[in-house]
Parts: structure tokens; sequence; C-alpha cells
């Protein structure tokens, strides 16, 4: 049993499944030499034309250009430049319509090109002198893509790490009506031979294959005549039949070897490259001329004129079809590549660029236009003709079915859209159309898919990292409490209450180890309630024994004072009345009668007032009684007390409505004495002091309107007195003075809080 | 300007569905003018009824799909389907056997599984199945081929014959079947499976007047006819290979080894192979590309199975000729074959059991 290259070089030619023989009309366009063009007013020449990414661009609107200069720079492996195929002005950098089946408008550069054809200066380099990484980089810079139909960036293609067996030149040019490389190969084997030299330097392969069609004799016998006696090259001419010229079904055919679904030739040692690419590969090399032109056939009964001819990259499809006498049909159509591979375009402003092979413009007699798809008979003929030995009718199926599982498990992805199956079809089923838009709709439901992966992906990552967070927050919290701790222990002012505190800290960290910030902040506060109340207290001893102090000299011995402070203590002691009015009212008429004065009943009544109008503030409606108790004030008589009692009353009950308990503390110290002495007087100086600190709590207002307030409180009395009696005073003014002293005091001892 | 936009390919090969069918129609016309010339002119009367019914049958139900009926009764199936039925069933049977197994073929068989492509039995051997189940007398009832008929039968005949039970003369068909000593003759496969069951030797019952040379009188020449039919349409590549070289090649295998092992009782392969409806079913029938296997691999088994089948059903089964039955019969089987016959697909690796 031979090995596989001892078949090879045997000449063995294999076969692969299917394939089609559709009249190939290369008869018309392989005759004639390739023609020239003159240079076309405008050039459209697309920023990408490979598959990849455009470079940057290096010029700008207005610039002059020359012949071959690059108009855009490769910044990244997958980007190959474009050039200016000849010199002219750049008029523009805008959207124009794409040669592709889109249609979609890309960035384009307009030329108008001077006429001149003035090149830039040439660097020719020579293959053996130089290193494989210059030779590579040459190719790059001359923007060199597969030529073939797809524009994969060559330099990157033939930049391989892996050992090749086989260098594939591909001539098959099995698409019918398309001669260009035929015609490249009649006139220029020797170059092609010089660009599969530079590749074979490249690639080091074990054999360069050249696999060509055998309806191509003289493009077959050119390409022998120039290799001359090169060892392990061999031209193997393969049985027309489309689709041959298919990267797999030619591997398959030199090789016998298949791709393994997937993968790439290199894979499986092999490395096919068009006969195009070859040329302009030695083109670029050996004399310095970028990819700014190809060979396009120009073919179709609608032209006077079917041949080959030389364009410049850019130049408008119009341009090409007027040069070969191009006489429009109704319904014509325009294909760009084979009628078996290529697509029609609307719009024939779009301009030739580095893949574009052939121009259709055929009659409607001589590629009948798609007629209405009929039921599909299950004939198989498609499946007879498939390269790829799909089951196409099954995945006409599907595809209608859309059923995505069925599509993968019947190999969708393996369709390499020839077109045989649709050719074949009796039905005229467009079964590739079908297919193409069942692997537009996967690769959506993919991209969709991979969305939805990513989203997830993303929400996870949030969730992480809000938990991360919270776990540092809580992490940070414990150690500044410990901080805390340590530092008050350290300054030994660690106090019994913040040890406490600390206790409870701990605790509830324990217990719950979350929301430490607002227990932290609950228990600080309490503890400063604690002191508060505390200091309080305190106070509030203080000041019972001291005002009791103040008044003694001055007050103490008068009865008529004590029986003032009296009325004052009863006044409050209505506040009960909340609590328990019935004793409120059974104690205060009785204590009030035995005293009563006309002085003294005055003076109380002032008091009432003045507390009235305080009242006032906070309550307009509260005013309206105490009023006719003002106007009542010059009858001097038990009555005018009563109703000043009343007026307090009416006081006192408001305000045990805001703060009950400091009243129920201070009342019954009150009540118990009911002599009138000196204590009395204290006991309600303190009461009062309560109340203005209940009251100031209450309004919350800043402490120096309550401190004007309480001026204000003291004033009336003073005002309304001369009216009154103008004899006492001496000492209603002491004892005015007394209370005013009082409140002022409590109205300081309310700051620190 | 602006061109006209089509998606590749561009070019289409000029060979439609209605050409296939027309071509399939054509292939056949050997075969029914030998079945004319040896079993009468009423297999033509049969013919257009057939025809007539079934185009009927589509276009109405078409139009009560809403389909453009034009369009669908130009593809030439229902044509198809109506020739297989005809010439399938005897030729001076009453007229409304043909006109309710063809309309059972379309309406049921074809359109209510839904149209051209969709079926997955053969319509015309549905049918006939149908018809042989339903109606047996007049389905079995062949006349002798010409040479033994004893009355002459003149086109006139025919229409009498299948429009009134009677020819024009006043025989009945039973009448019309009987040889000269006024026993009913039966078709060559039937007398020989009656035989064989009565005891006689395969030897002793081909002395029969039915049987000619080879196989029965006329019906060598009827399969020869569809046989060249058949040969027609390979050429033209309106049928593939595979479907007729497994039916021929495994019903001659099975009744070779048969005979090979027991003559007597069973018939030799060429006369298995030239009997009845072989040629017609190998070529015309399992063919048919909505309810045959698709792939390369199942299409052999798919033949195989109706080769198989026939042998078996004509040598043990209850009904002398067998192609209906095992045709319907491996129809079943399709989905079945093609999912497990799916061939590797480039660049993959063999799928194993599948």
């Amino acid at each position: 049993m031979p090995t596989l290259f001892q078949q090879i070089q045997a000449g063995k030619v294999w076969d692969f499944h299917g394939g089609i023989h559709p009249p190939s009309r290369k008869e018309r366009t392989n005759q004639k030499p390739v023609a020239l063009l003159d240079i076309p007013d405008r050039l459209y020449i697309p920023l990408r034309q490979h598959i990849g990414v455009a470079g940057k661009v290096l010029v700008k609107v207005g610039d002059r250009v020359l012949k071959g200069q690059a108009l855009t720079q490769a910044e990244n492996a997958m980007a190959v430049p474009v050039h200016a195929p000849t010199s002219g002005m750049v008029l523009a950098i805008d959207l124009h319509t794409s040669t592709h089946p889109s249609s979609l408008a890309e960035p384009t550069l307009v030329l108008a090109p001077d006429g001149m054809d003035e090149w830039r200066p040439r660097k020719p380099l020579d293959p053996e002198q130089v290193d494989v990484y210059t030779l590579l980089e040459r190719i790059q810079e001359s923007g060199i893509s597969g030529m073939g139909g797809a524009g994969f960036p060559t330099h990157i293609k033939v930049n391989v790490k892996q050992p090749v067996d086989y260098l594939i030149i591909n001539a098959v040019e099995c698409e019918p009506y398309i001669t260009a490389d035929d015609m490249l190969m009649q006139e220029r084997a020797s170059d092609i031979i010089a660009g599969i030299e530079i590749l074979v330097k490249l690639l080091s392969p074990k054999a360069v294959l050249i696999g060509i069609e055998d309806d191509k004799p003289i493009a077959a016998a050119s390409l022998k005549a120039a290799i001359g006696q090169k060892d392990n090259y061999f031209v193997r001419e393969v049985p027309t039949k489309y689709p041959s010229g298919g990267e797999k079904q030619l591997i398959q055919l030199l090789t016998n070897k298949e791709v393994p679904a997937g993968r790439r030739p290199l894979d499986i040692g092999i490395v096919m490259q068009n006969v195009g690419t070859a040329f302009a590969i030695a083109q670029a090399v050996l004399d310095d001329i970028p990819l700014i032109h190809r060979v396009v056939t120009v073919a179709g009964e609608t032209l006077a004129q079917q041949q080959n001819v030389l364009a410049l990259i850019g130049t408008p499809i119009s341009d090409l079809l007027n040069a070969c006498g191009f006489q429009a049909e109704p319904q014509q159509r325009i294909i760009i590549g084979g009628p078996m591979m290529g697509f029609a375009i609307a719009d024939w402003s779009v301009p030739v660029v580095k893949t574009t092979n052939c121009v259709l413009a055929p009659t409607e007699n001589e590629l009948g236009a798609a007629s209405d798809e009929m039921d599909c008979i299950r004939c198989g003929a498609c499946a007879d003709a498939c390269p790829a030995s799909l089951l196409p009718q099954q995945l006409l199926w599907y595809s209608k079915a859309k059923d995505q599982d069925k599509l993968a498990e019947y190999n969708l992805s393996d369709c390499i859209e020839c077109g045989a199956c649709a050719y074949v079809c009796p039905s005229e089923i467009p079964l590739v159309h079908y297919y193409r838009v069942a692997k537009a709709d996967i690769r959506e439901t993919q991209r969709e898919a991979l969305k939805a992966e990513q989203a997830k992906a993303r929400f996870d990552a949030r969730t992480e990292r809000l938990e991360r967070e919270k776990q540092e927050r809580l992490e940070r919290n414990q150690q500044l409490a410990a901080q805390r701790v340590a530092q008050q222990q350290a300054s030994g002012q660690a106090t019994q209450s913040a040890a406490a505190v600390q206790q409870a800290l701990e605790r509830t960290q324990q217990q719950s180890g979350q929301s430490l910030d607002k227990e932290q902040i609950i228990a600080e506060r309490e503890r400063k309630k604690a002191e508060a109340l505390a200091y309080q207290q305190q106070k509030q001893q203080a000041q019972i024994a001291t005002p009791a102090e103040d008044q003694a000299p001055g007050t103490a011995e008068d009865p008529r004072k004590a029986a003032i402070a009296a009325a004052l203590a009863r006044a409050k002691a209505k506040k009960q009345a909340e609590a328990q009015p019935e004793a409120v009212e059974q104690t205060a008429p009785a204590e009030i009668a035995p005293d009563m004065d006309a002085k003294k009943a005055a003076v109380a009544a002032a008091i009432a007032r003045a507390k009235a109008k305080k009242q006032a503030e906070a309550q307009p409606e509260a005013v309206e009684q105490p009023t006719p108790a003002d106007t009542a004030v010059p009858e001097v008589d038990a009555k005018k007390a009563a109703v000043a009692a009343a007026i307090a009353r009416a006081k006192a009950k408001k305000l045990a409505e805001a703060q009950p308990e400091a009243v129920e503390q201070s009342v019954p110290a009150e009540i118990a004495p009911p002599e009138v002495d000196a204590k009395k007087a204290a006991v309600a100086a303190a009461i009062a002091r309560a109340k203005a600190k209940k009251l100031a709590e209450q309004a919350e207002a800043p402490l120096q309107t309550e401190a004007k307030a309480t001026t204000e409180r003291a004033l009336p009395p003073e005002r309304q007195e001369p009216a009154t009696t103008p004899e006492q005073d001496a000492k209603k003014a002491a004892i005015a003075a007394a209370i005013a002293r009082a409140k002022a005091k409590k109205q300081q001892n309310s700051e620190p809080l | 300007m602006s061109f006209k936009i089509a998606s590749s390919p561009h070019q289409h090969i000029q060979k439609t569905t209605a050409q296939l069918m027309k071509l399939v129609a054509l292939a056949a016309v050997p075969g029914i003018a030998v079945q004319a010339y040896f079993f009468g002119y009423g297999v033509l009367i049969q013919l257009l009824l057939a025809i007539i019914t079934a185009l009927l049958c589509e276009a109405a139900v078409l139009a009560l799909r809403g389909k453009k009926v034009k369009a669908k009764l130009l593809d030439h199936s229902a044509l198809v389907t109506a020739l297989l039925l005809a010439v399938a069933i005897p030729s001076y049977a009453p007229w409304w056997l043909v006109v309710i197994g063809t309309a059972f073929a379309i309406i049921v068989v074809k359109q209510l599984y839904g149209g051209l492509g969709n079926n997955l039995f053969n319509p015309a051997m549905a049918a006939y199945v149908l018809l042989l189940v339903s109606f047996p007398l007049p389905m079995t009832s062949w006349l002798p081929a010409a040479p033994l008929q004893q009355q002459s039968l003149s086109p006139a005949d025919a229409v009498c014959t299948i429009f009134t039970n009677f020819s024009c003369s006043g025989y009945s068909i039973s009448q019309l079947r009987q040889d000269a000593d006024g026993i009913s003759m039966a078709t060559p496969l039937d007398t020989l499976k009656t035989d064989l069951s009565q005891g006689y030797t395969t030897e002793e019952s081909m002395k029969k007047p039915v049987f000619g040379w080879l196989s029965g009188e006329g019906w060598f020449w009827v399969n020869l006819a569809y046989l060249l039919g058949g040969l027609f349409l390979l050429q033209q590549k309106v049928i593939q290979w595979r479907i007729p070289v497994a039916v021929l090649g495994s019903l001659f295998g099975f009744s070779l080894i048969a005979w090979l092992l027991s003559p007597d009782t069973n018939a030799s392969p060429l006369f298995q192979l030239f009997s009845g409806a072989t040629m017609l079913a190998a070529f015309f029938i399992a063919t048919d590309p909505v309810s045959a296997s698709t792939t390369e691999k199942g299409r052999l088994i798919f033949g195989a199975l109706i080769g198989g089948l026939a042998f078996v059903i004509r040598s043990y089964g209850g009904y002398p000729d067998a192609f209906a039955f095992a045709v319907m019969l491996a129809n079943m089987t399709v989905p079945l074959i093609d999912y497990y016959t799916q061939p590797r697909t480039y660049g993959h690796k063999s799928k194993g059991a599948r």
C-alpha cells in the first residue's frame, strides 16, 4: 500500500461526494487577453475589503496621493491597508454602498484620479536575501488578502507555527463564467510560480499541489512550463465538477483528507492559497506593487464585449459594464461573483474590491430568474448533489420548522452554501436562502444566549460584591468598636455606664452581628439620657435649696407673699386635674377662701394674666377666657380671685396635657403642707421651673426666644400694676423679681441639655 | 440604475417537478400499450377515468385548501398517481372502482396528509390496497391474455363492460374470463398459488395455458415493457438506480434461495421478476420520491424491504400479488430508515450505529 504522499506523487486524484455540472460558459472569455481599462473618473475604495478590521486612515480630504501609496495603516494583526490605485486627490472619506450582499454603507475613500498615474517610490525585495518577517511585513503592508472569495488576511494565513505538509494552490475556478484566474495563469504563469516560491519559503511544505480543472488546458500547460524541473511541485488536473474549487473539496480531491468539522486545513497540515493571491504576493515582493488592481471577468449576454479586464480596486461596477458595452434589459440582474455563489446588487455604483472576481450581467434567457417555489417532493436530488454529504431536504424541513436542535443534528453549520442543492432542486426551492436565514437565526439565538449568560454573570458578581461589601462593613465596625473600647480603657476614663454600654453592645453583636451602628447609636443616646437625667436631678436638688435661701431674706416673713405663692401653688395644683380633678377642686377653693384679700388676689390675678398671655402664644383660643378676667381686675374682690384661679386652672390643665409626670412629682409636695411659709414658696418656684422646662421642651424653640419670652412674661405684671394697686409696688416687684429670677435660672439649667 | 435582487444560486437546472412527472408518464407508455394489447382496451378507459377523477379531486381539494390550483395541478403529480392506479386495476373492472380508488388516493392519502411531498404512503398503492380489501372480486377479475380469450373484445366492448358490467354482446365479466371449457382463468400468479396449495408441483402447474414463456402469457411482455420504461427513467436520471436494483435484487435473491431449496414448491426467480406488477413496482411505484427513503443507504434498504416483503407475501400470504402491501409496509418504515441512514457529513466522524 503506497503512502499518501506516494499516491499524490503518482498523480492520483480522488473525488468528493455530490457536485453538479452546470454549463460553464467559460469559452466566452477565456481566449481573449485581459483588457486594460481607462482610469475611471472616480475610485471608491472601501477602507475594509477583507475579513478583519480596517486600518487607520493616513490621508485627509484634499490630499494628493500617489499610485500605490497606503491610504490606511494596519494597526493590528487583523488589519491590512488599502492603497491608492492611481495618483489623484482624496475627495471624500464617507459612507458608500458596499460591495456586499447586505449593500450596507461602509466607510469608503473617494479618489479623484489626476490621470498622471504617478507612482510612489518602490522598493522591490529579493526573497532570497530577506528574512521571513520582512516578507510577512511586506505582504501585510501590500494589503494582500485572500482573492478567492473570503478575503482572509494572507499574512496571518501564511504565518504558521505548525508544520505544513502541503501547500495547495487553488487554480480550480469551478464557478461557471469566471475565467479571471484562468487568464492570469495563461498570461502570468511565471509570476504566479514566483509567488508560490515565496509562499514555499514562508511555509516550507513537503509539496506544492496546484489544483486546476481539466477545462483549462492552456493554463495548466503554462503553469507546468513555468514550474520547469522544480521538485515537489505538482499540477493536478481535477475533473470539471462544481464545487471542486471549494477549499474542503479541493483538499479532498488532492489529498483524500477531510478537514475535521470546526477545524482549519492547517490542523491537518494543509495551507491553501488562491492562484490570484500568489500572483499578488509576487507583485508585492518582487515589484513592490501593492494590491491595487485585479483581473475581473465581465460576462453576460447583455454585454457586447464579454472579457476579462484588469480593473483598479475601487472602479465602480457601472464603469466596468459600460466599458464592455452593457445594454440593460427589463428586470436586469447584476451579479458580483459567479452564478452559483455570487450575489445580486441593486446599485451599480458599488466598486470592485479585492475579492471581486466576476461581474455578471446575464439576460433573462441566459440565467432564468427563479420561478415559483413548489413543494418538496423529497426526491433527494439535493442530497445526491451535496458536496458536504448533508441531507438538504431534511435541513429544509427543519429550517422551515425553525428546529435549531435538529438543524444542529443534521449539521447545518457544515453547509458551504455552494448552491448545488438549489441548482438541482426540481421544485425550485431556494434551499441556500433557507439555510442562510436559519444560520442567521441560530447566530442570533447564540448571541442572545451569550448575552443572557453575561447578564447572569453580572448579576452574580453584583450579588457577590454586595455581600462582600456588607461583610467588610461588618468587620470594620467590629474593629472600630474594639478600638473604642481599647481607647477608653487606655485613657482610664471608662465609666461604669460606658462599660455597661460596651457590654450591651457586645451582647447585641453576638446576638445579631448586624445593625451595629444603629444599636450603638441607641445605646449611646440612652447613656447620654441617663447622664442628663442624673445631672438634672442633682441640679434640681441644689436649686430647691438655693431659691429658698435667696427668697428668705426679702420675702420669708411676709404673709402676703406667701399667700401669692400659695395662689401660684394652687394654680399649679390644678394641673393635676387630669389625674385627680376632684381632689384639686375640693382643696383649691378651701385654700383660697381663708387668706383671700384684695391685694393678694390682685397680684395673683396679675401673675395669672401674665401666664395666660404666654399661653396665648401657643394657643390663641385660651386667651379669650383670660381676657374677661383682665378687664375685671380693678374690682378687687373674692370673685376676681376665683376667676384668676379658674384661669390658672385652665392653664395648668393645658400644661398637664403635655407633661403630666413633672406635675405629679411636684404637686403632692405642694398639697401636703397647707401652711403658708417660705418652704412653700420654694416648692412653688421649683414647680415653676419644672413647668418652664417642660414648655421649653415642648416648643423646642431656640433658647434666646425662650429667654425673651420669659422677660416678657415677667414684664406685663409690672406694667399693669400701677393701674391696680400702686402702694404695693415694692413688694410686688420683689415677688415678680423672684419669679423672674427663678425662671431665668431654670433656663440656664436647661442650657446644658 | 436599480437592479433586481435575487438569492444565489442564480442558475438553475431546467428540470422541474412537472417535467419529471411527465417523463414518468412517458416512460409508462410502452407498458400501457402492451397491457392494452394483451388485456384489452379497458386499460385506456380506466386511465381516462382515473385521470379525470384525479384532476377533479385535486383541483377541488386545492381550492378548498386555498392553494394555487393551476400551478399545483400542472406539477402533474396527480396524473402520475392516476396512471399508476389505472394500470394496476383489472382492465374491465367496473368504472366506480377506479373512481373510488383515485378519489381516495388523491383526497385522503395525498391531500389530507398535506399535499404533494407530505404523504407517508404511496397514494396509488394505498388506494389499490383499499380497493383490494373492500372489493376483492372485481379487483382480481383479470381477463386472460388476448390469445387465450374466447371472445375478441373491441373498444366498444371495453366501454360497455366497464360501465354496464356486460360486453356489447352481453357477456358478463366472469363469462369473459372463461376458457374453452367454461372454467374461469385466473392470473398466472393466482393459478400457481392455488395449484401449489392443492399439492401440484410448480412444474405441473406451469403446464397450464395461462403460463407462457418464462412467466404468464402476456405478463412477461408487460413486465418487459415496464422494464424498458424504467431503464429510460434511469437514463434520464429521473430515478436513481438504488431502489429498483434493490427491489429486483432482493426479490430475485429470496426467490432464488427458495427455488434452490425447493424447486417444486417455489416459482423460479425469473418467473418472479417477470410476473404480476414486479417491474411496474420496481421502477414506477417504489421510486415515488415522496414516500420512499431519501438517503443512499436508505434507498437500498427500502428497496430490499419491498422485494423481500413481496416475495414473502406472494409465497406465503393470502394475496397472489403483493407489491401494494409490500410498498405500503415499506413506506411506514421510511422515517426510521432515513433517520438511521444519515450519511456521514464531510469532516465528521461516522456516527456509529447511525
